[in-house]
């Protein structure tokens, strides 16, 4: 083959022009832009609250700051409210890729129902979340302010760490909170839609794809907010 | 060229994941996070110390985010210029962590004096 021969070959390889080497559509790949930059909001207030934490003499002991079931009882139950909160949250995000599986098959019903659960999980998390901040509330935490001496010793803190463990907790499950919010708004719209047989007429369910992805984010960073003001 | 083929057919293959497949992930995801209960609520720190307790946590959550990005975000099944464009941005997030604990370590030293 001569150099001329050469340059008259058709590249077939994926950055070889001609054609989108993600091969994502373009409302994806600005949903997935759009979650990279939310992961590095996320990440920087989870480092600096790790970095704090890291940097104090004493923390709050989170076994037994959450120690309350609302409604059930207030003290003895570590963990247990939160771990409810987790299982109905990667619930909800597995009727979400149900949704979309069915989406997939183009079957109206199917979306609507599994899109209906979503919501109804979504509703149940900030439900929750509302309680536990409540909670917290009436024990003295919110932003800017702790309990009294007496408590905070039973909890191994200092006011030191205990105002950084106050102001970063309730900042970052808000602002994680108020993703779920969004979450929820945007999934109501979407049911809305469908039910309207938007979807239907496009002939295709791409939608649901892309709001799944924005919903299963949540899920994401829940299980690290999760981790670092539960667990460790 | 060849393998770059191989590579689409595979991912035309996958592009729905099964209802069977969807619930596994479900379930690996409820067994990790009842695995990181019981290493917080059942075993004391007399057995496990609690650093050791937080490295299996991080180890842990790693596993679940791997599997909600991969299989429920379906970042697995997309072209391998998409997953490397996406996780390769994730170096940064490491060199912010390492920068995080050095100011933080810091900030400790100077706090027992």
């Amino acid at each position: 083959m001569d150099t001329i021969a050469k340059l008259d070959e058709v590249k077939t390889s994926p950055w070889a022009g001609g054609r989108s080497p993600f091969q994502v559509e373009y409302g994806k790949l600005m949903m997935w832009f759009f979650l990279l930059s939310d992961a590095f909001t996320f990440s920087a207030f989870l480092i600096y609250y790790g970095a704090q934490r890291f940097s104090k003499m004493t923390w709050p002991d989170p076994d037994k700051v959450f120690q309350s079931i609302p409604g059930i009882t207030d003290t003895g139950a570590p963990l247990v409210f939160v771990g409810i909160m987790t299982f109905i949250l990667i619930a909800s995000s597995v009727t979400m890729v149900l949704a979309v599986e069915a989406g997939h098959r183009n079957s109206k019903k199917e979306v609507i129902w599994w899109m209906v659960a979503t919501i109804i999980g979504g509703f149940m998390f900030l439900g929750c979340q509302a309680l536990e901040w409540s909670h917290l509330h009436h024990e003295g935490f919110w932003w800017g302010a702790i309990p009294g001496p007496e408590v905070l010793k039973e909890l191994g803190a200092d006011t030191v760490s205990a105002h950084q463990f106050a102001n970063l907790f309730f900042t970052i499950t808000g602002f994680h909170g108020f993703h779920v919010f969004t979450g929820v708004l945007i999934n109501v719209i979407i049911l809305f839609m469908t039910m309207a047989g938007v979807f239907e007429k496009r002939g295709h369910y791409l939608m649901i794809e892309k709001v799944g992805l924005y919903w299963h984010f949540v899920d994401l960073v829940w299980v690290f907010v999760f981790t670092f003001f539960y667990l460790v | 060229m060849s393998a770059e083929h191989s590579n689409l057919e595979h991912a035309e293959q996958h592009e729905t994941m099964s209802k069977s497949q969807i619930w596994k992930v479900f379930f690996i995801l409820l067994g990790v996070t009842v695995v990181e209960f019981i290493f917080a609520l059942a075993i004391p720190d007399s057995i496990i110390p609690q650093h050791f307790k937080n490295f299996a946590y991080i180890i842990l959550t790693l596993v679940k985010a791997f599997y909600i990005v991969a299989f429920f975000m379906h970042l697995k099944f997309e072209k391998y210029t998409m997953i490397v464009g996406v996780t390769l941005s994730f170096i940064f997030i490491i060199y912010f962590i390492i920068l995080m604990l050095t100011e933080g370590n810091y900030l400790h030293q100077h706090m027992n004096v």
